[in-house]
């Protein structure tokens, strides 16, 4: 079994406690053990990088070298909190930087972890290899949109892939059985924390990302960060007789091809009975 | 006891306003050995000149130190002066106050001390000058062309008709270049082949021109007025001399779907092919890579078909060596592959292009023998975005320089679409409009408001497909807007980029490149058309992206350089180059690493003491350009660089570090000497 020091943020405990609840699963289920970091704190979020460059970088400081005293590398499921975090693990590389936090935070930093967001841990070849094994009910009858939004991609020396065509999460789905289609809306802004000043104008960009996601055969979309997947479900428009767009996280996507329990991975029973429904009537073809 | 005399100028107020000129000259004067010191408001002039050479010749000077500008101006000024008054020109020494020193101070009091400091070090250096001469070299009178293109062609051209035997060595199956593949040419909009191929066919029938096409230069050595090349004659598989063009050969040829290269891979060819219909030589080539025959053994078709027998699969790759006095170097630029623009597709979307697509797509010659159509299913365009700056002007991705080219060829594309289907609408998103030549400006505003293209000003964020159309989004800063437009083709205006091989080539000549990789100019401003190595010019885009008139301007300059060299019965080497002293020399050669210019080889000598012969460098006083490098990196200081010898170079530096003393000293022993005002 290996483990990983895990930093869950704020939001895997609450608005997105489905994406924490899958991470667990999902790692469990691999022989993954990701151990919570002992008294984390805020990562900063938008706001503190807003605020002042040192205090953003000393928040999520804290939480790599909290990482660092266990001597395992962190990993992080939520875009902001990947991103923060690995921006302060950058910053630790500067000597003066680092002293400079050491001071603010009154402890001596040492070397920082490497910090890695959960895409990237499953993606190791070794891992969705096991992952691949493990399929039982490949979701193919369903056409996915894998979408990334800004923080897992930008800026260019902390995202996780191509910031204008990514494909690591289309990857890790087609290998497990499910299909993603080819779309161009993956990296398009879902508005982000504009949901709670300016509500229309994230309304105005979800309608856009979920027209598009439509346009090229999405039955669902699928993301990696809680805030996307909060604007997506949430601010998508009902219309008479249109169907809500199903938006869940890769793991609780992968969760289900591994046969976990919709209930372990807080996947509405609605949606699993048609996503497995579906895929049983493919399996029997 | 040499007899300095030291001449300090004004330049006008360039070094006076900062620096008290009387003061350095008073001061000077007191200096050990400096017989004479005087001032001049611009000692370059013919004044000032004669000055000096009427204290060579009344105080019987013997090394002259001229405090002014940078060498670079002046240097050979003042070698001539002295020479002129009997003095050999290597006695003559420049400290240069003024770049060095006035332009870069303020404070008077500080300049003056600092101008005082310099002239002392270089007296210092004057002190230990010696006389150099120059030896004569002959100079082979034929020059070497690499590159067909346009600048090849007219550089040959130029030679040629100077009365000059010139070999042009073309590395595709025809010369012609990239002009060959333009449609029309800004901003006259005149049909490029029209005006290149009688170029073409004049430099294939030029008495004085040797045209060897599917060749590559492979080795140069030598120097100025005396290289040798290595060339390698490529196996065209077909015989050059009897073949008659007919074309029975390639219409038969069974291999067809060949990405054609001259048609930027929009088009096809066949395995046995010429290029293009205009072709010179019409001759065709077998792409043995993609040929049946070479691959299986089986086919022959082509040699079937011949009328004149004239295919030969046994044909060998031919090497011939050959002696030139100058090389014109013109291998031309590469167009950027934009697939690093993930917004623009990355190379995904078939209805992307490139602007040289763009530019067969419309030509008659072209894959769609001039029919503008979509490559994606063959439909015609109703909406055309053209996207300017694609890879220039961007650190990020591309590159910092500007093309130079795209807004114009951008601007004659849209005309050119508008010309022939009015009713396609057509949009250009652009930065800024660089349009600075002759009639350039008019011809950007004849596509505006004659033509009705929308000039959108602001940069494209993205584009993705809708359907079968692609959706362009960009801002419009004029408007303050984001816009959106549907279109069914994208052009982008890919930058221009130094060769892919510009390094390997570079390497072979032994020529610089700048930044950003392409072959660097002597001087930026003074001397544009020659390398630093001697004997090596450059014409077109190899040196820096041009349009065509400055790229025949600039062929013609490279052409009239090397006329002028070879009107010269011979060459005078430089005087001040390294030598190896064998007797010191311990064989480590260092030195042939370090040097540049391949100036320095290995050699034996025999020591005439121990009786035995062992290893030691050796300097070609014919290559070596007098750089310093073998001096500073030589272990031993057996190599030693003639003018800047060691003793010189340190003196000075002592000289530097202790002219408070020196200063001091000088005012108390150096006997009282007569300074003019």
């Amino acid at each position: 079994m290996t483990t990983y020091a895990y930093f869950p943020g704020c939001s895997l405990n609450g608005t997105s406690k489905e994406y924490g609840a899958s991470t667990l699963s999902l790692s469990r289920a691999l022989g993954i053990e990701l151990e919570e970091l002992d008294d984390w704190s805020c990562c900063g979020a938008t706001s503190a990088h807003c605020a002042g460059k040192e205090v953003s970088e000393a928040l999520a400081a804290r939480n790599v070298a909290l990482a660092a005293d266990t001597g395992r590398d962190l990993v992080v499921p939520c875009a902001a909190c990947y991103n923060r975090t690995r921006r302060a693990a950058q910053a630790m590389e500067d000597r003066k930087t680092r002293e400079r936090l050491s001071q603010i935070m009154g402890r001596t930093l040492g070397d920082p972890v490497h910090v890695l967001h959960l895409l990237e841990l499953f993606a190791r070849p070794e891992v969705t290899e096991k992952l691949q094994a493990m399929v039982t009910r490949p979701l193919s009858g369903t056409k996915v949109a894998a979408y990334y939004g800004c923080l897992l991609l930008r800026p260019k020396d902390t995202g996780i892939d191509d910031p204008e065509n990514p494909t690591i999460m289309d990857g890790l789905l087609r290998q497990c059985g499910v299909e993603p289609v080819e779309w161009y809306f993956k990296a398009e802004c879902c508005g982000a924390s504009l949901a709670i000043p300016q509500a229309s104008a994230v309304e105005h960009l979800v309608s856009r990302i979920i027209t598009n996601a439509r346009s090229w055969g999405a039955e669902m979309i699928v993301t990696a960060c809680p805030l996307c997947q909060v604007n997506l479900e949430t601010r998508q428009s009902t219309e008479p007789g249109t169907q809500p767009m199903p938006v869940l996280y890769f793991t609780q996507v992968l969760g289900l091809a591994v046969g976990i329990v919709p209930h372990d991975l807080c996947v509405p029973s609605r949606v699993a009975d048609a996503l497995t429904r579906e895929a049983v009537t493919a399996g029997g073809e | 006891m040499a007899k300095i005399g030291v001449f300090v100028c004004h330049c006008g107020t360039n070094i006076a306003k900062t620096v008290d000129v009387s003061r350095v000259v008073q001061a000077s004067g007191r200096l050990p050995s400096v017989a004479h010191a005087a001032e001049y408001r611009y000692m370059c002039s013919e004044p000032g000149q004669q000055m000096i050479r009427e204290a060579i010749a009344e105080k019987g000077l013997d090394r002259i130190v001229v405090a002014a500008c940078s060498p670079h101006l002046h240097e050979r000024t003042f070698r001539n002066c002295a020479s002129a008054a009997g003095l050999n020109p290597y006695l003559v020494e420049m400290s240069n106050i003024r770049e060095q020193c006035s332009w870069c101070h303020h404070d008077r009091e500080v300049a003056t001390e600092r101008a005082y400091e310099q002239v002392a070090m270089t007296v210092a250096k004057a002190y230990h000058d010696t006389p150099l001469s120059q030896n004569s070299l002959p100079v082979e009178r034929r020059a070497l062309v690499i590159g067909g293109g346009i600048a090849g062609i007219q550089a040959a051209l130029d030679i040629g008709d100077a009365g000059y035997p010139v070999t042009l060595v073309e590395r595709t199956p025809s010369i012609g270049g990239r002009m060959a593949q333009f449609d029309k040419t800004f901003p006259t909009l005149d049909c490029s082949a029209c005006i290149l191929t009688p170029k073409m066919v004049e430099c294939a029938s030029h008495p004085n021109i040797r045209m060897l096409t599917y060749s590559e230069v492979e080795e140069l050595s030598g120097f100025i007025g005396n290289f040798e090349a290595k060339i390698r004659m490529k196996a065209r598989s077909v015989d050059l001399k009897e073949c008659k063009g007919c074309g029975d050969c390639w219409e038969k040829c069974p291999r067809k779907n060949i990405p054609s290269e001259f048609d930027a891979e929009l088009g096809k060819r066949t395995a046995i092919y010429v290029p293009f219909p205009q072709a010179v030589p019409n001759v065709p080539v077998i792409d043995r890579a993609n040929c049946i025959y070479f691959e299986t053994g089986k086919c022959g078709v082509c040699k079937k078909r011949c009328p004149v027998g004239c295919i030969d699969y046994d044909q060998q790759d031919e090497i011939i060596t050959e002696r030139f006095g100058a090389v014109v170097v013109a291998t031309g630029f590469d167009v950027m592959d934009t697939s690093v623009y993930g917004e623009y597709g990355g190379g995904r979307f078939a209805n992307i292009m490139s602007g040289l697509q763009f530019e067969r797509l419309m030509n008659a010659s072209g894959p769609t023998g001039g029919h503008l159509v979509r490559p994606s299913d063959g439909q015609e365009p109703r909406t055309v975005v053209f996207v300017q700056c694609v890879g220039s002007r961007d650190e990020d991705k591309g590159h910092e320089y500007c093309s130079k080219v795209c807004c114009m060829y951008t601007a004659k594309h849209a005309t050119l679409l508008k010309d022939k289907m009015p009713n396609v609408d057509a949009y250009v998103f652009y930065i800024d409009i660089r349009a600075t030549g002759k009639n350039y400006e008019e011809f950007i505003r004849r596509a505006q408001r004659h033509y009705g293209v929308q000039y959108v000003r602001g940069r494209v964020s993205r584009i993705y497909p809708e359907g079968d159309r692609l959706v362009v989004c960009g801002a419009d800063t004029l408007m303050g807007e984001q816009v959106q437009v549907e279109a069914d083709l994208v052009v982008l205006a890919s930058a221009a980029e130094p060769r892919s091989n510009a390094k390997e080539v570079a390497r072979m000549l032994g020529i610089g490149q700048d930044k950003d990789g392409f072959f660097a100019e002597a001087h930026p401003k003074l001397r544009p058309v020659e390398n630093l190595t001697a004997g090596i010019y450059l014409a077109g885009a190899c040196q820096f992206i041009k349009d065509i008139p400055d790229t025949v301007a600039g062929a013609s300059a490279a052409a009239s350089k090397v006329a002028a060299l070879f009107a010269k019965d011979h060459l005078l080497s430089e005087a001040q180059i390294a030598a190896v002293d064998p007797e010191i020399c311990r064989g480590c050669l260092q030195c042939v690493e370090v040097c540049p210019f391949s100036a320095i080889e290995e050699s034996t000598y025999k020591d005439p003491f121990r009786r035995i012969e062992r290893t030691v460098a050796k300097v070609n006083p014919n290559v070596c350009m007098g750089c310093g490098t073998c001096a500073a990196g030589c272990f031993a200081g057996a190599a030693e660089l003639a003018g800047f010898r060691d003793e010189q170079v340190f003196d000075e530096i002592a000289t530097a570090v202790a002219t408070e003393a020196v200063m001091e000293l000088s005012w108390a022993v150096a006997p009282e000497t007569e300074s003019e005002a």
